[in-house]
């Protein structure tokens, strides 16, 4: 698959010479690990943003239990931890496979 | 509790920290050294470290406390102290170990290509740094207090002795050895007892913390006030005084009608049996079932009070200067990004524990509602709980576990502002040319010093309180500029030194009114205790436009400082020549 373009230099001297190409190159770079980023720190954001709201507005299920336990204390206690780990491991899997793909990329020949 | 055993397990903490630390040493010869373990260390030990850095006085007794106080809506401090690391991730590590900095005001100089902005990163690194450490101070001088009685100053004292030694012996490299075995002597310190203490409270008949009422003493108690304390009386009760109150000496019988009375540093009250207990009047008492739910419950404003703090915490951690130095201890990216994702794993395990010690302390130290003092019911719940040998154990673990938490976090921070001293306020000292080592360390004792004594000549708030205050400030400065520096090429020099001073002006300005005057009450009051959600906006606001308004003064080796921060290390490409260490341009 490195030979379907047969060009004699690879990206990486566009980045280097800061050809427009070479910009491109970056910017695209950039601005994926940036969606990636917002994505992430949005969803979780967002999620925990929501609960303080939900509870004002849905006193009800404050009251909630689980195993004599109050729900909020449930999900703030404990079960936000693995949520975070696991988003986090998502996050680092999905940004090292941008990278791959990027060095993949600019060092075709 | 069994003083002796408290101070062996004090003195034995402070011992290993430092024999480890002295395994850990290898002569420093340059800053590299000195400052980054020349980035030779494995991801393990790194996320350790940050553990063990991280977890201050405010997670080992702070969030404790604040459960015990005021319940379910301060579960929200460990949630954030967790997530601050994932918005770190997403956001900043990768980037920032890529750009070879070793400090926030490298970074600072490295993007933005300006010694101004430099300068004033600097000085936030140092206030911030000292922010931090003036809780941990205060928490070391209650704590030997609590466990063994000694006089509030000489715990300080110890934390300030210990810290010296080992940065001054043996700088990052020591400090990186140090602090992963304090992760990990804090988990166990921490989530041990939990075991021994939910027997107990089985054993108890399990006793519901919820109710319509504020806490109650159990049984007749005896409640010794160690430092002085106003409390505020709600209910009429009959004591047992001994000491003194109001000013007047007294002993025997004593009727507290409704109101508040000064209670003098040594007085003993004991209460009967099911008498409501009064709060001191820093705390705002809260019935069971405000506490067991969330915005019911104490704080006026608690909506909004949550969400401040949530995003300070959130964006404080990435600019918390002593969290940011281990970042580039990591050999490039990818490891930076791997090794927070264990910090995530290290973290969430060691937070599971501190809320069950405040929900305990509901039920068996209700006194420390009346004494204010409930950072200590971690300290004092497994001696109350446990009986015997066996509690006096618990109890020197947990003794144990809460000074590796203040070794831990102030030799941390006391390095990193040691650092930033050296290298930028304190130069005209040094001679000038390179940085010094003997500049370092005498930039260490400065460090050091000044939180020292903030601490003992400032008012005692909650450790959590202070240190959200710290994470308030490093929100509303260096998170808009990191953010900014990594992903967004058109920030300036001078949009940077306006937010900067803007969210850091505004934010210190809070801090200050807060610590100074106490917390004020009503809506303004509600602000200035939670800054952030106003500081942070306000700061990103200005940046963005000054930096809009002055288009010409894009650093000029953006595009190439952009490839250093983002392209990943297996590619061959040039990332230019900057380096921390020959930095005159």
């Amino acid at each position: 698959m490195w030979a379907v373009r047969a060009r004699r230099r690879t990206a990486t001297s566009d980045i280097d010479e800061q050809t427009r190409l070479g910009e491109v190159y970056m910017r695209s770079l950039i601005r994926t690990q940036l969606r990636l980023g917002l994505l992430t720190a949005g969803a979780v954001l967002g999620l925990f943003g929501a609960l303080p709201l939900l509870f004002l507005v849905v006193p009800g299920l404050r009251e909630l239990e689980l195993l004599g336990v109050p729900l909020p204390w449930v999900l703030l206690g404990v079960v936000v931890y693995p949520f975070l780990v696991g988003t986090a491991w998502l996050y680092v899997r999905q940004a090292e496979r941008v990278e791959r793909d990027f060095a993949e990329l600019v060092q075709r020949r | 509790m069994n003083s002796s055993l408290a101070l062996a397990a004090v003195a034995a903490t402070a011992l290993a920290t430092v024999l480890i630390g002295a395994y850990g040493l290898r002569i420093a010869r340059t800053t590299s050294d000195f400052y980054v373990a020349s980035r030779t260390v494995s991801p393990w030990w790194n996320a350790s470290a940050i553990g063990g850095e991280y977890l201050s006085a405010a997670s080992f007794l702070g969030v404790a406390g604040l459960v015990l106080a005021y319940g379910s809506d301060m579960l929200w401090f460990p949630v954030g102290y967790t997530a601050g690391y994932l918005v770190l991730l997403v956001f900043v590590a990768a980037p920032l170990r890529r750009s070879g900095a070793y400090t926030l005001p490298d970074f600072a100089e490295a993007r933005l290509e300006s010694l101004a902005v430099r300068r004033l990163a600097s000085v936030l690194v140092v206030l911030i740094g000292w922010l931090y450490l003036l809780p941990q101070f205060q928490a070391a001088g209650l704590t030997l207090r609590t466990v063994t009685g000694a006089p509030v100053w000489a715990g300080a004292a110890l934390v300030a002795v210990v810290v010296l030694v080992n940065v001054l012996s043996g700088g990052m490299r020591s400090i990186t050895f140090v602090q992963a075995f304090q992760y990990w002597l804090k988990l166990t310190a921490l989530a041990v007892p939990v075991a021994f203490l939910l027997l107990a409270w089985q054993a108890d008949g399990a006793p519901p913390v919820r109710g319509d009422d504020v806490p109650a003493f159990p049984e007749t108690t005896r409640v010794e006030v160690t430092l002085d304390v106003t409390v505020e009386v709600v209910e009429p009760v009959v004591v047992q005084a001994e000491g003194s109150v109001d000013g007047e000496a007294v002993s025997g019988p004593l009727e507290l009608e409704p109101g508040s009375y000064d209670v003098a540093e040594g007085t003993v009250l004991t209460f009967p049996a099911g008498a409501p207990v009064p709060h001191a009047d820093r705390l705002t008492p809260v019935t069971g079932d405000a506490w067991a739910l969330p915005l019911e419950g104490g704080r006026e404003y608690s909506l909004y009070a949550t969400y401040s703090l949530v995003l300070a915490l959130f964006f404080g951690t990435m600019g918390l200067p002593h969290v940011l130095v281990r970042f580039y201890t990591n050999p490039d990216g990818r490891a930076a990004r791997r090794t927070t994702l264990v910090v995530l794993v290290l973290l969430g395990l060691f937070y599971l524990w501190p809320t069950i010690y405040g929900v305990l302390g509901r039920l068996y130290a209700p006194d420390l509602l009346l004494t204010g003092r409930t950072d200590a019911v971690v300290l004092v719940l497994p001696g109350r709980m446990v009986e015997g040998v066996g509690g006096e154990l618990l109890g020197a673990l947990v003794t144990a576990g809460a000074f590796a938490a203040f070794l831990s976090t102030s030799s941390g921070l006391t390095v990193s502002v040691a650092g930033v001293l050296t290298q930028d306020l304190l130069r005209p000292w040094s001679g000038g040319s390179a940085v010094s080592v003997r500049a370092f360390r005498v930039a260490t004792v400065v460090a050091v010093l000044v939180p020292f004594g903030l601490a003992l000549l400032g008012r005692q708030l909650g450790v959590a309180d202070v240190v959200g205050l710290a994470f308030a400030v490093a929100a509303s400065s260096f998170c808009p500029l990191l953010l900014l520096g990594i992903w967004w090429r058109r920030l300036t020099d001078v949009g940077a030194l306006a937010g900067l001073a803007t969210g850091g002006g505004l934010a210190t300005a809070a801090v200050l009114v807060t610590i100074v005057a106490g917390p004020l009450d009503g809506l303004p009051g509600a602000l200035l205790a939670q800054p952030a959600a106003w500081t942070l906006p306000a700061a990103v606001l200005v940046m963005v436009l000054v930096s809009l308004a002055t288009p010409r003064r894009m650093a000029p080796g953006v595009a190439r400082t952009m490839v250093r921060l983002h392209a990943p290390e297996v590619l061959d490409v040039d990332r230019g020549d900057w380096h921390p260490e020959r930095r005159v341009r």
